[in-house]
């Protein structure tokens, strides 16, 4: 690792003039990042801590749902929104392993946007919004590919909306080594239709089974998808599975998420 | 009534006080005075020619000490295989000089063609980016494909061997043509072809090394994360540095886990050796956990093709194998032996065959070496077989709980000569196949496996029963096979005044538990407490001479050793008693801790035969030495046979491919047991990296030499929800006919009979299931790979 120099702002007033310095690095959990400069593939002169701002914390209900501040823990997420929505509960509590819940943060996940993170499949299923420093954004127009989001240099999700789908589940296939999804699934009934968000499966990052929804919004049982099918075209291939083997997944963990949700 | 001490008892393991509270001293923990800080820089193509290494830069970088090249070393010794095998025709395999740091040719991802040393850790490391930077380095095309690599002539790992090939060795040569007459004859003939995945052995603590000189004495010291510093003393001694052995001490403190890969010497010892005498300074290296993935010697890599000849009825008639084992770019130190000698050996198991032929070629490859990992060979014969026994039973609708026992020996047939070379002393393979049926359940397979249908799974039983060759090892039969090296081991039972026990012991702890397990030995022949004995192994300073730890060898060979020494001890005890007690030796006896004179009260406790031994006021001078002290050498006059039935029971998810291990039952023959709870752990540990093995472990090299498989994100290591709770027994004894305490050895039972228990678990459950033209799929058993044979 490189030296660097560390920041940890109490605002977000502070952490956004922080940010603005050159060679500035936005740190939450760091379960991506510090890995990565351990490696000396990231050398980052200076590091914002986002994790001492007090309001970017914490999981309540609120205006347009289920509020969570970006520097959320996962094991917070896990225990504070098991009454309040309990599939995203269980989603963040299936992140990793206890260490990793215990430092990484959802506005760390949403930010790096790796295609095989857990939450992004959330917030996209959800319909949630991402709001930031500057401005709110859709969920369908925050994901923009592989690592790679709306957001600007510098600007700071600070929380994230979810409304609270009628009946939700979330079934992750574990990539056997690391363990983030080899592809996983999050189904969301809401009053307006049904969403389903699939990650780990394509090279765009995560994404919507448009054609899932169409038939689980008319017939939400496991069965409405059966004469689906999903092109592998895009799809992830590498040596935990091809991607045939990925569109199979999508399709599978899509019916036991449907089975699954309550 | 379980004992609750000496030989038999499940004593807590003492060692885990300091290893469980943080109070371990491994060798990364040393921080000596004035220490300098070595990185390697390693080569990122699989094989490339060194243009020049431009170090003017580096060297005038802060803190900067010293930079090391292969220059350096080029008047050195070079790292030397351990046996030397021959070729079918009769010529001595191919034995390229494996240097410190590469020399005008880099030949894997990883290879370490410098070295930097500075004040810090961290300037060493920028130094060493900058070393790189500063380097040429002209990329060669890769081999990495065995069979590619044999079939190419003008691709080269090693510019002075045409075809890759270290050597083609038959076994037993003499016996091809009879073998082959035998198979041509067989009315039933079943062929697989599979790979033996290659491992990575992934210790929890990454191999180090620190090298001291001192100025004024001329003396060296290596500290190392070793299984077995005398053979690491003899190497960087004798062959690679030129150092007399007696100026030269090797310490292996703690070491978290070997599992093969810390039996050998690494050139990173001699670096630091080397830097150190330079510079005048200690100095230390500790490997990254990518350098690990990279560097460290790997396991199994195996691709065979299995013949086997049998009736209709399932009676095996021949074997005959052909496997390309990978050597990797370099002979790492047992590297020939494992294909060979650990390998061929085995390939009859535990099962009356009457020809067998194995034939092997090694082949060099620009990969990371390749040597003995847990099992070593064994686990590669026994893979091979107990599949193609599987898949006989399938071809011919034979039940393969009755096959096996129609081929076992029986208990009468012992001694059992093997026709692949091995003297079988002992055995009841029968009994521990119905204890793994009975605990296992067998009888109620049938409705498990409705229950875990009707949950949409399927449900599949595998059997594989095994057998191993350990205790290594006989020196004069491995000479014969081609061992440059005896094998015995040695120990030294000390005495002190006070009563107490010293034990410096060859075999090296590592995991192992020797700590605890030897003390129980030592106080149940000698009648003192546990508490009374302390081992001591490590150091080649304190311990008489060693051969380390490996091969399931520390108890029955080393033990042995200990039990020897102890024999001297009561013998010397004998006259000192004899002579206090006025009474003739031969009148002596020793027992419960007393040397008493037979048929009197009149008697001398061992604590009393100490201290005149170190007080020598009433005493023998005259004929006997004072003092209590013996050491032993003990040379096994056979290999060890543990065997064993495994009994694995899984179920497949048919839709995703993923294999879930419901149930893992291990009856097994070690001989006499010690520690009944360390045997179990041995167990466990070693099923454990079996199922990682068969399930998920799985190290990918691509076509250009890049290992894809670098780190824990890709290289899946088995965790405990992968593992199920296992059922192991270990009551069917057989002790071992030839060592003094009719040990066998458990350390890599367990990865040994696994791996084919579990894949032939998932192919039962497949074709129970109905896909029945699954054959085979290869290891690591990978949800992919399912979902892709069944949809195949």
């Amino acid at each position: 690792m490189h030296n660097f120099e560390f920041v940890k702002p109490s605002t977000i007033a502070d952490a956004v003039k922080a940010m603005a310095q050159d060679g500035a690095q936005a740190l939450s959990g760091g379960q991506t990042l510090l890995p990565t400069m351990k490696q000396r593939l990231a050398q980052p002169e200076t590091l914002v801590s986002l994790t001492g701002i007090p309001e970017m914390q914490g999981v309540c209900m609120g205006e347009g749902g289920l509020h969570v501040g970006a520097a959320t823990l996962h094991v917070t997420v896990a225990q504070d929104a098991k009454a309040l929505y309990p599939a995203l509960s269980t989603l963040a509590g299936g992140i990793g392993d206890p260490a990793v819940r215990n430092r990484g943060t959802i506005g760390g996940s949403l930010a790096n946007n790796d295609p095989a993170a857990c939450y992004p499949a959330a917030v996209l299923a959800s319909g949630a919004t991402v709001v930031t420093n500057k401005r709110k954004i859709a969920a369908d127009d925050y994901f923009q590919g592989m690592f790679t989001t709306a957001l600007d240099d510098g600007e700071i999700i600070t929380s994230v909306i979810f409304p609270v789908p009628q009946k939700a589940a979330y079934v992750k296939f574990n990539q056997p080594a690391s363990r983030f999804a080899l592809t996983a699934v999050f189904v969301a009934k809401h009053a307006g239709g049904v969403r389903v968000a699939v990650t780990g499966a394509s090279n765009d990052g995560v994404f919507r089974w448009t054609e899932a929804e169409t038939a689980l919004s008319a017939d939400f049982s496991p069965s409405a998808i059966s004469g689906l099918t999903v092109d592998p075209t895009g799809m992830i291939a590498d040596l935990h599975g091809t991607a045939a083997y990925r569109a199979n997944l999508v399709k599978v963990l899509t019916g036991r998420a449907v089975a699954a949700a309550h | 009534m379980p004992k609750d001490t000496g030989i038999g008892a499940s004593s807590k393991r003492r060692e885990d006080i300091r290893f469980l509270t943080g109070k371990g001293l491994y060798t990364d923990d040393l921080a000596l005075h004035a220490q300098a800080h070595a990185v390697m820089v390693r080569s990122n193509v699989a094989h490339g020619k060194i243009v020049s290494i431009d170090t003017a830069a580096t060297e005038a970088m802060p803190g900067v000490l010293a930079v090391f090249t292969g220059e350096d070393f080029v008047a050195v010794g070079g790292n030397p295989a351990g046996w030397l095998i021959k070729s079918r025709d009769g010529t001595p395999m191919r034995e390229p000089k494996r240097p410190v740091l590469a020399h005008g040719k880099v030949r894997h991802v990883g290879d370490a063609y410098a070295a930097v040393v500075a004040e810090t850790y961290q300037q060493a490391r920028d130094a060493a980016q900058q070393l790189a930077d500063d380097t040429v380095i002209e990329e060669l095309p890769a081999v990495v494909d065995m069979k590619a690599a044999v079939a190419n002539a003008d691709n080269r790992v090693h510019d002075e061997i045409p075809d890759n090939v270290c050597f083609d060795w038959g076994w037993i040569e003499d016996n091809r043509a009879a073998v082959d007459a035998a198979m041509k004859a067989a009315p039933h003939v079943v062929t697989l072809e599979l790979t033996n995945n290659r491992l990575v052995p992934n210790a929890m603590e990454p191999r180090a090394s620190i090298g001291e000189y001192n100025t004024g004495t001329g003396d060296y010291k290596l500290t190392t994360t070793s299984q077995n510093p005398h053979l690491t003393r003899l190497l960087v001694a004798a062959f690679v540095m030129g150092i007399p052995e007696n100026k030269l001490t090797v310490v292996a403190p703690d070491v978290g886990g070997g599992f093969g890969s810390k039996i050998y010497h690494y050139g990173e010892e001699a670096l630091v050796l080397a830097a150190a005498k330079k510079l005048g300074r200690p100095v230390r290296w500790t490997a990254e956990r990518t350098e690990s993935f990279l560097s460290d010697a790997h396991g199994r890599d195996h691709v065979t093709k299995i013949e086997l000849g049998c009736t209709k009825d399932g009676e095996i008639l021949a074997i005959r194998t052909e496997t390309h084992a990978n050597v990797g770019a370099y002979l790492s130190n047992f590297s020939t032996a494992t294909p060979t000698f650990l390998h061929g050996t085995l390939m009859s198991g535990p099962y009356k065959v009457p020809h067998v032929y194995v034939n092997v070629k090694a082949v060099f490859t620009n990969t990371a070496p390749v040597d003995a990992y847990r099992g070593a060979g064994r686990p590669e014969a026994t893979y091979s077989l107990e599949r193609v026994i599987d898949m006989m039973c399938r071809e011919l609708n034979l039940d393969p709980f009755e096959v096996r026992r129609k081929n076992l020996l029986t208990p009468d047939q012992f001694p059992y000569q093997s026709p692949v070379g091995l003297m079988y002393d002992t055995g009841n393979y029968q009994a521990t196949l119905d204890k793994a049926c009975d605990l296992g359940d067998v009888a109620g397979f049938e409705a498990r496996r409705a229950e875990s249908a009707k949950k949409g799974k399927l449900r599949g039983m595998g059997l594989s029963t095994w057998i191993e060759a350990c205790g290594i090892a006989p020196s004069h039969l491995v000479g014969i096979l081609g061992s440059r090296v005896g094998l015995y081991d040695a120990a030294t039972v000390r005495v002190n005044a006070t009563g107490n026990i010293s034990v410096m012991v060859g075999a090296h702890s590592h995991g192992q538990g020797h700590e605890t397990v030897f003390p129980q030995i030592v106080a149940d022949k000698l009648g003192i407490p546990e508490s009374s004995v302390e081992i001591v192994h490590g150091d080649t300073s304190k311990i008489p001479f060693g051969m380390g730890s490996y091969g399931s060898r520390s108890l029955a060979v080393c033990g042995s050793a200990m039990d020897r020494a102890m024999d001297k001890i009561i013998a010397k005890g004998k006259k000192i008693a004899a002579h206090m007690l006025e009474a003739a030796e031969g009148d002596i006896t020793f027992a419960d801790g007393k040397f008493s004179v037979a048929g009197t009260d009149k008697a001398k406790t061992f604590g009393e035969i100490a201290f005149s031994a170190y007080v020598p006021h009433n005493y023998p001078l005259e004929t006997l030495e004072p003092g209590l002290e013996e050491t032993a050498f003990y040379d096994p006059a056979n290999f060890t046979y543990p065997a064993g039935a495994y009994i694995c029971e899984v179920e497949v998810d048919p839709d995703t491919g993923k294999v879930d291990i419901c149930s893992f039952t291990a009856a097994d023959d070690f001989g006499n047991v010690m520690n009944p709870m360390i045997v179990e752990g041995q167990v466990h540990g070693g099923v454990g990296q079996g199922i990682g093995q068969a399930l998920l472990e799985n190290t990918s090299y691509d076509e250009t030499g890049q290992l894809l498989t670098g780190s824990f994100m890709d290289y899946a290591m088995p965790r405990a929800d992968d593992v199920p709770f296992y059922t192991v027994d270990h009551s069917c004894s057989t002790p071992c006919t030839h060592n003094p305490l009719g040990v066998k050895g458990c350390g890599e039972a367990g990865a040994i009979g696994s791996p084919p228990a579990v894949v032939n678990a998932v192919i039962d459950a497949l074709h129970r299931g109905g896909i029945t033209h699954v054959k085979h799929i290869d290891m690591p058993v990978s949800p992919g790979r399912v979902w892709q044979a069944i949809n195949g």
